[in-house]
């Protein structure tokens, strides 16, 4: 490509004045790049006032019914939005429900994820594993509750809620709902703990072998202190859609608006009953449920969003104190 | 599955392994591999001859680079001509790959870095010139082997693609396409096909394309940041020969570490000493009878 | 996690130990397929496949009457033509996930190359933040601001008599239902699309610049073409949560098995749907209805198989990238 040899620029100015030099300038591009790069803007734009908007009027609308009394005031059913009580069992119902699934989910899904990154014999069973797990990523939510609801109305589960008089096993109580929540967990843990595992560089792996430990032994002492940050990511985002969740805990956990405990034992008892979360309370609060609450539904969804919050910042906060050990 | 054969097998080398092989046989070499003379110190005559000289292309001017308070250039200036190879030396940290990033302005990406002096090419001060069009007249090739994950042809055409208002289409890009790889000597290994993934190409044969690639456009100037660090001696050698042919047309420029290369390859010799640029001559006349007593240090030993 | 043992594990003892835990795993999907294929049998059986899948008569009327049914019911009680709900479904999904991919690849090249930093450094947790919102809550910001806005203020009196023999058109619709599943997925896609824009080695992008490539080439022409990968990851997992959004859905989505009719116009947009999903979580109160629970299983198998033609798409459509070197 021939040079036009151009006239020899004046003599350099002394650096404290220098001109700027001459950057990428969009006037050289060609028309369709300056309009993607318009469109990006755009969408940019666009991006920042919807996510302003939502956090602002979810604040606003928030802070506007949202007293403390009604996280300590247990629902009651009513027909008028001011008696019907507060938010505390939903918020109970919550908490349990996160600590069910994940507790279920997280040794699962790490052990399946270490297994297939590490092992993954035979090979026709890791791909299966590994297809069955997008399998369920992919699965709506409704179709998981349905499917809970199908195995825990088996009599060999009637232990895990309450058998009616008829005979019929009801099928709905805590440990169901945290059982099918933990399969909505389960991909998004196996997923981090797997993006982390394959992110150790083999040699870090060809290191550890070449000095003689076994693979299992690796994975103990050096690989998974390595993903704990990943396999953190992962429950807390597992956690996010646990809380998050509303179609299965409205055919799985019975829809009592407060927690009814199924037989005498203490803590196995609430495990075995009804209830509600946060999430279905908001829906049962909106236009769309059977209440029509909607400021203990706006106080309810504010209290959601803080958890879920919560949730993020730490995880925030875990990532950065992991790096800067 | 790749995961699987990445982590489980360390015993195969890093090419990709899980991936099928080629559709097509791939022609062997038959072309005689020209045999390296020089394995060990260069004693004999293994400095190839010198290239033919022209006019001057690009002139550093006073060039001092500064990453935030630290300077890694000071007061540089040099000549640059087409038909010859400067060969950059010095030890780690000296500014000369600092001072190779300012020729086509990849400096400006690092954050912090000021610079003074200039740096002209064909007489016009690089920062007047807008970076793109820069770069298409000053090429560089990495340290790394930085092949895109495309096709063969895909890669070596991407320049002409991006420089072109409107884009070619392949049959007019086929006889260029040809061309850079025939100068950069890689013709005869991938001619058979072109839109197999570039990544599944050697070491030696990647970093070839990315030389095909850079002078795809016919730069005035190839830029070589250690090009051949990364790579085992007989892809070293392989380069080194092309480097040779190259500098017929176009100026390089190549920074490297390795002082028998320097002697083999450079023409003219710049040796660099924490920022400074400590003498520049003549290949011969900087390792054979340096001037500066720094220089003497630096070079003893390599041939002697 | 593996306690100390006397013995420390032989490889080989892991191995199948781990792979057994993971096999649990798959034995629950497999589970759940099965599951919902025989329960969903009763109903397909009755009514033939084709058909079941075509339209025919009102969904809804059809559903009240199974409810009707009780406990043994015959086999022409288990009449159902499911085709407005796949429509719905359909029209929502494919609409919201083509809108939201676009956005979302030009917002995550905003964010990645050309957002000034502290711009950069506070969309980024924000995204992350909307990803993780809850769906109840689009759902209510959609029943509680956009419908009533929508019903209020954009559907003129003229429009709603228009159709008031047919449908009520109050806001609730294909409009409100798009935005807000269009708004529910993109903030994932975004994030996914990032992460993967930042994973591009800069080796390539700087090479990229190196000859000569503007800003928007070197991202468009390298670090998109790499990450589309990831772009095919994230479009699957939007699909795949629109589709199955129930709840949000049935609070905005109108709430009736129609089939809005494009001839009707500008109408169209506003008439009201209901997506399979949806209509899943409307009707588990009468599950126990054997008619009504072999309809349910049926939509939960349609979206079963369509989340797995989704899957199996997915991997397709990543086949040739990975021939590429580009890590699927």
């Amino acid at each position: 490509m021939a040079a036009t040899i151009e006239a020899p620029a004046p003599v350099a100015p002394a650096p404290h004045q220098r001109p700027a030099p001459r950057g990428d300038r969009l006037s050289s591009w060609k028309w369709s790049h300056r309009l993607a790069f318009l469109t990006c803007w755009a969408c940019g734009i666009a991006l920042c006032a919807v996510t302003l908007a939502i956090v602002v009027y979810m604040g606003v609308r928030g802070i506007q019914y949202l007293n403390p009394e009604l996280l300590f005031t247990r629902p009651t059913p009513g027909l008028q939005q001011h008696t019907t009580g507060g938010i505390l069992d939903p918020i109970m119902g919550t908490v349990i429900l996160t600590i069910i699934g994940i507790a279920i989910a997280v040794p699962l899904a790490v052990t399946s994820a270490v297994w297939l990154v590490e092992y993954g014999k035979p090979a026709p069973l890791a791909r299966a594993v590994e297809s069955g797990i997008e399998v369920v990523a992919g699965t709506p939510d409704i179709v998981i509750a349905i499917f809970g609801l199908a195995i825990f109305q088996l009599p060999i589960l009637a232990p895990l809620s309450f058998t009616a008089s008829g005979g019929g096993v009801f099928g709905r109580s805590f440990l169901a709902a945290g059982a099918m929540m933990s399969l909505i967990a389960l991909p998004m843990v196996f997923g981090a703990t797997r993006e982390g595992l394959m992110s150790i560089p083999t040699h870090v792996r060809e290191a550890s072998w070449a000095l003689g430990k076994t693979r299992i032994c690796t994975i103990r002492t050096i690989l998974l202190p390595q993903v704990r940050a990943n396999v953190a990511t992962g429950a807390a985002l597992g956690m996010g859609r646990i809380v998050g969740d509303t179609a299965v805990v409205v055919v799985l956990l019975g829809a009592t608006l407060q927690l009814e405990p199924q037989g005498d034992v203490p803590i196995l008892g609430n495990l075995r009953g009804t209830g509600s979360t946060l999430t279905s309370y908001v829906y049962g609060a909106s236009p769309a449920g059977e209440g029509n609450a909607p400021q203990k539904a706006y106080a309810a969804a504010f209290v959601l969003l803080l958890i879920v919050l919560t949730l993020n910042f730490a995880v925030d906060y875990l990532g950065r104190r992991k790096e800067t050990r | 599955m790749s995961a699987h054969d990445r982590v489980v097998d360390p015993f195969l080398d890093d090419a990709v392994p899980s991936l099928p092989p080629p559709r097509r046989r791939v022609r062997l070499d038959r072309t005689p591999v020209p045999v390296p003379e020089t394995q060990d110190a260069p004693r004999r005559s293994a400095v190839r001859e010198r290239g033919p000289g022209g006019p001057e292309r690009m002139r550093v001017e006073r060039l001092s680079v500064l990453y935030g308070e630290k300077p890694a250039v000071k007061d540089v200036s040099l000549p640059i001509h087409a038909g010859e190879a400067l060969a950059l030396i010095g030890p780690s940290g000296c500014g000369k790959t600092t001072l190779l990033r300012t020729l086509n302005r990849l400096t400006e990406t690092t954050a912090g870095a000021t610079r003074e002096g200039r740096v002209l090419l064909d007489g016009v001060d690089v920062e007047q010139l807008e970076v793109t069009a820069l770069r298409r007249r000053v090429a560089m090739v990495f340290q790394q082997p930085n092949p895109f994950p495309m096709s063969i042809f895909d890669n070596v055409a991407y320049a002409i693609r991006v420089q072109n208002k409107k884009r070619p289409g392949r049959r007019e890009l086929e006889p260029q396409v040809a061309d850079a790889l025939r100068r950069a000597g890689l013709w005869d290994e991938v001619a058979g096909d072109l839109d197999r993934p570039a990544l599944r190409l050697s070491g030696g044969q990647q970093q070839r394309l990315c030389i095909a690639r850079a002078i795809a456009t016919r730069p005035e100037v190839l830029l070589m940041d250690e090009p051949c660090s990364a790579l085992d001696p007989r892809s070293t050698a392989v380069i080194e020969e092309l480097i040779g042919e190259l500098r017929r047309e176009l100026a390089v420029v190549i920074v490297t570490h390795n002082l028998a290369q320097a002697h083999r390859v450079g023409d003219k010799v710049a040796f660099m000493y924490l920022g400074d640029l400590v003498e520049f001559g003549d290949a011969q006349q900087v390792f054979e009878d340096p001037r500066a007593e720094r220089t003497r240090d630096y070079v003893a030993g390599a041939f002697g | 996690m593996f306690a100390r043992r006397r013995e420390p594990w032989t490889d080989r003892q892991a191995s199948w130990r781990l792979g057994a835990v993971a096999s649990l795993v798959l034995l629950t999907i497999v589970l759940m397929v099965g599951f919902v294929a025989v329960r969903a049998w009763p109903t397909l059986q009755a009514n033939g496949w084709v058909s079941w899948l075509g339209s025919g008569g009102s969904v809804d009327r059809q559903l009240g009457d199974m409810i009707k049914t009780g406990q043994d019911p015959p086999t022409a009680a288990y009449h159902l033509r499911a085709w407005p709900l796949i429509y719905g479904t359909i029209l929502t999904t494919a609409v919201s996930v083509l809108v939201g991919l676009a956005f979302s690849l030009f917002s995550a090249i905003f964010i990645v190359e050309f957002a000034p930093a502290r711009v950069r450094a506070v969309v980024v947790p924000a995204v992350r933040l909307l990803a993780a919102v809850p769906s109840v809550i689009y759902g209510l910001i959609g029943i509680l601001v956009l419908a009533p806005f929508v019903g209020n203020h954009l559907i003129s009196p003229g429009r709603k008599d228009s159709v008031q023999n047919v449908v009520q058109l109050d806001g609730t619709g294909v409009l409100v239902a798009i935005v807000v599943l269009t708004v529910m997925i993109t903030p994932i896609m975004i994030a996914i699309v990032v992460d993967a824009l930042r994973a591009i080695p800069p080796a390539w992008t700087e090479g990229a610049s190196a000859l000569g490539a503007n800003r928007w080439e070197a991202i468009w022409t390298v670090s998109v073409r790499a990450a589309r990968p990831a772009i095919v990851a994230a479009a699957v997992l939007a699909c795949a949560r629109a589709l199955g959004e129930a709840v949000a859905l049935s609070m905005v989505s109108g709430s009736r098995g129609f089939s809005p009719n494009p001839v009707d116009g500008i109408t169209y947009i506003f008439e009201p749907i209901r997506p399979l999903a949806a209509s899943m979580v409307e009707n588990v109160d009468a599950i126990n209805a054997p008619a009504v629970k072999s309809s349910i299983y049926a939509f939960a198998l349609l979206l079963l198989l369509s989340s797995l033609v989704l899957s199996i798409g997915g991997y397709v459509a990543k086949l040739p990238m990975r021939r590429q070197g580009l890590r699927v």
